[in-house]
């Protein structure tokens, strides 16, 4: 058994979800550290975590000013050597601004913050954060978000489609993706994807805050941990974790 | 010398823009035949560039770097001199 996985989770100013998943490191058993956004490099870190908020304010656009944050260019390079990201909420929104994952997230389209327990089919259960999971299945995380509306055009939204890339799907309790089950008029009823290489994954719901049965259900757990499995499995990762 | 540019930042035509809906219903609530209503940003920029040919490719950079994401947004301006306005001295 190799030690646990070094994971960096950034704070901008305005993140709320940083100590949440500082707070679950012990429960998925990760060595976390926070990483303010002023940084340049992220150290030794095996994994970066993007978490949810309101960096510098939403200002703009959702993501717009984090996305040139100084620690931003360690997670492009990082992101592109093939390093597991995970981008929640405002995590998710920065990514697609700094241009890591496609589309954007617009405002809900009935302009309402929703803040609740939503049912998600898994697409595909496969990458450093899906691995644990089982495609088809259906889970339950919250989401908390009023700019959740994902929007790309026609041909990005094919080409999600035909590389699988669109792994979580807004649902009904049995897992039907409906319009109805949409919290937020989201193209395709899309809650996460992945970049071309499965490695960074972006999702509107709290993974982090799914963790523990007393506060309504663990599938966020399932998630988070999948990190260790997967990061066995990489060569070079598992060279740096000896 | 300095320039203002006045930003208008546009919502993509095609896209659903749920603010925009919701102020032609606040209009046509007051009575107001209102056709459609697309709700966008005016930003005013005060910089500073030698002349009008730099400052004009200032303000482009700047939108298509930062101010407008071009995967759901347009921007367009209006860029004029912004000098202040000369004091007369009354003797």
């Amino acid at each position: 058994m190799s030690r646990a996985p070094r994971v960096a989770v950034l704070v901008f100013p305005g993140t709320w979800s940083d100590r949440d998943f500082a707070d679950v490191a012990g429960l998925v058993g990760w060595d976390t550290r926070l990483v303010w956004h002023t940084k340049v490099d992220l150290g030794d870190a095996d994994a970066v975590v993007l978490p949810g908020g309101f960096a510098h304010g939403d200002h703009l656009r959702t993501g717009a000013i984090a996305r040139f944050s100084p620690v931003m260019a360690a997670v492009e390079a990082f992101a592109a050597a093939g390093g597991a990201v995970l981008g929640s909420c405002n995590g998710f929104q920065i990514l697609t601004e700094a241009g890591i994952l496609p589309g954007v997230l617009l405002r809900n389209d009935h302009l309402q913050f929703r803040c609740d327990w939503q049912p998600l089919r898994v697409e595909q259960a496969a990458g450093p954060w899906l691995g644990e999971l089982n495609a088809g299945e259906t889970i339950r995380l919250p989401i908390s978000h009023g700019e959740g509306r994902y929007y790309a055009e026609a041909p990005v939204l094919e080409e999600l489609e035909a590389t699988r890339r669109v792994v979580l799907r807004y649902a009904d309790a049995d897992g039907s993706v409906t319009p109805d089950a949409n919290p937020n008029g989201s193209l395709r009823s899309i809650a996460g994807i992945v970049n071309e290489r499965g490695n960074v994954l972006g999702l509107m719901p709290h993974p982090e805050r799914a963790t523990e049965a007393e506060v309504g259900g663990t599938d966020g757990l399932r998630i988070l941990r999948g990190l260790d499995a997967w990061l066995a499995l990489q060569p070079a990762a598992a060279e740096r974790r000896l | 010398m300095r320039w203002l540019a006045e930003v208008n930042v546009r919502l993509r035509p095609g896209i659903a823009d749920p603010e925009g809906q919701t102020i032609a219903g606040g209009l046509r609530a007051l009575g107001f035949e209102v056709a459609d209503v697309r709700a966008g940003k005016l930003l005013r920029v005060t910089f500073e560039a030698v002349d009008r040919e730099r400052a004009e490719s200032a303000v482009a950079q700047m939108c298509s770097r930062l101010l407008a994401n071009p995967v759901m947004e347009t921007a367009d301006w209006e860029l004029s001199a912004d000098e202040p306005a000369a004091v007369g001295i009354e003797s």
